[in-house]
């Protein structure tokens, strides 16, 4: 059993539960019950952050357009961007299909809770910020292109699932190893780890928070591996991160997707 | 009428204007002066126009973009009027951006352009403070020059949306240390306000408080520590900014 956080359909505080993330239950007084038997709001209070190329595979899938136009040179510092508001969504709740695309990359990503104010962290002191990890589901729009934000892209309502919890930081040994799956209809389609991060998690937070601050209860997330899966209407996507759990939706047309009643 | 936030006496307030000196929301009459104003609402996603005037997009060496260029601001980066924004020692070239900012007054989704003015709350003024040595071609520009801690000025008025007759027909001027160093109008946007509440509407929900920072004319100049940076709009507001240095971040 891991000790997480859970925000209750409706509650306004996070609570401290135990949870399985082998079997993705919670146990509520003495009896455990798969997560997918509640309604669980996302746990986020915060902003999140997204983090733009920050898996090894992904940067060496751009080859050497690095060093052409537009781009002309690999990154030097983080490349960041924002969920807004708009975009969350909760475990177990549909992921709106816009009616001018037919697939949505499902950007896996494990999403770093902060727990204090973090200002010019230091590598060494940077997880002493942090309350702990969820599980990240950064929806776009396709896009090739990345020489400008990508707000349409990434922006949509309902774009940014996430839960179905935040594990606490001293339930994972090691953020920086720790697999990735992606199922669609249950079916494998990516596999990956964050041991294959450029900046691992103490140093990308101590590049962010060195030109901006991070305020308990942002998230930022540590990355989404290259080729990310595609989903349509109607596909269900499971992301499974060992040791925090499993963040579960179904891409569901825009024109018939009501938040609250979606499940 | 003209809102103010302002902290005061230990608490934050509400605040109108009252002849030259500042009328809180409890009655209580106090100069300018002894208040510390913080932004005029809390915003909520703030959206930034880049290269939405043609002569600063000439002036930046890119062609006038053919869809809105924009990017998104997270709440660290804002401060209120008569503040202090921070310059980095080692950079080479940062400079102020005076922009109309819209503040979105109620929950607006594939709204029209005819429909577009009903759904704004207010206007105020904000100075997008860009560090050049900064940028980089991914997501450009991105949130290492355009959202670091107190680079977002904003204030010091919510003006009310229908106190401002022809909100596409604003003057706007920079003064750095008194000499005038950007002038420009909002007429010359090339997205207008309802053409971008209309874009942004057209893909997601916007709500109250949401704010769209319009862009900024031709005018950038280099600023150094010490300099006092007053962005300006007719009728809106005069957001008055100083830089200050590393030295004062001990910590950072």
């Amino acid at each position: 059993m891991s000790t997480a956080k859970i925000k209750w359909s409706g509650s306004v505080e996070l609570e401290s539960v135990q949870v399985n993330v082998e079997t993705n239950s919670i146990e509520v007084d003495g009896t455990s019950r798969d997560a997918k038997e509640y309604t669980l709001d996302n746990p986020i209070s915060g902003t999140i952050y997204g983090t733009l190329l920050n898996f090894q595979g992904s940067l060496e899938s751009l080859e050497d357009a690095v060093y052409e136009y537009p781009y002309h040179s690999p990154p030097v510092a983080p490349v960041l961007y924002i969920k807004p508001a708009n975009t969350f969504n909760r475990n177990c709740a549909g992921i709106p299909m816009p009616q001018d695309v037919t697939k949505l990359e499902m950007g896996a990503s494990l999403g770093i809770v902060m727990s204090k104010t973090a200002i010019a962290l230091t590598e060494e002191n940077a997880l002493r910020h942090v309350a702990g990890f969820t599980i990240v589901n950064d929806v776009s729009v396709p896009h090739s292109n990345i020489f400008r934000p990508a707000v349409q892209h990434k922006s949509r309502d309902g774009f940014c699932p996430s839960g179905p919890w935040i594990i606490d930081l001293d339930e994972v040994e090691n953020p920086d190893d720790l697999a990735i799956r992606v199922f669609i209809n249950d079916e494998l389609k990516q596999e990956n780890s964050t041991k294959n991060l450029i900046r691992p998690i103490a140093q990308l937070l101590a590049a962010v928070t060195e030109f901006m601050t991070l305020f308990p209860g942002d998230v930022l997330l540590a990355g989404v591996p290259e080729v990310a899966p595609l989903a349509g209407v109607g596909d269900t996507v499971r992301i499974e991160i060992d040791g925090i759990g499993c963040l579960e939706n179904t891409v569901v047309d825009e024109k018939t997707f009501i938040r609250r009643e979606s499940k | 009428m003209r809102t103010a936030r302002v902290s005061f006496g230990g608490a934050i307030h509400e605040a109108i204007e009252y002849g030259g000196q500042l009328q809180l929301k409890d009655g209580r009459i106090v100069e300018e002066k002894d208040v510390i104003w913080l932004t005029p609402i809390v915003p909520r996603t703030v959206f930034a126009l880049g290269l939405n005037y043609a002569d600063h997009a000439a002036e930046l060496a890119f062609d006038a973009p053919s869809e809105p260029l924009v990017f998104l601001k997270g709440p660290n980066t804002f401060i209120g009027h008569q503040a202090y924004t921070r310059r980095p020692a080692d950079v080479t070239y940062m400079h102020y951006e005076c922009e109309l900012a819209v503040v979105i007054g109620k929950t607006a989704r594939h709204v029209k352009k005819e429909d577009a003015y009903s759904f704004i709350k207010g206007y105020s003024v904000a100075n997008d403070y860009a560090i050049r040595d900064y940028l980089e071609n991914y997501y450009r520009p991105n949130l290492r020059v355009k959202n670091r801690d107190t680079c977002t000025p904003f204030g010091p008025w919510l003006v009310d949306a229908d106190d401002v007759s022809d909100p596409m027909n604003l003057q706007l001027t920079t003064h750095v240390n008194g000499k005038l160093v950007q002038q420009g109008t909002t007429a010359d946007m090339i997205f207008d306000i309802p053409e971008l509440i209309a874009y942004l509407s057209s893909f997601m929900t916007l709500s109250e408080n949401d704010v769209i920072m319009t862009g900024t004319p031709k005018g950038s100049v280099n600023t150094s520590v010490g300099d006092v940076v007053v962005t300006e709009i007719e009728g809106i507001g005069r957001l008055v900014n100083t830089i200050i240095g590393d030295e004062a971040f001990p910590n950072r």
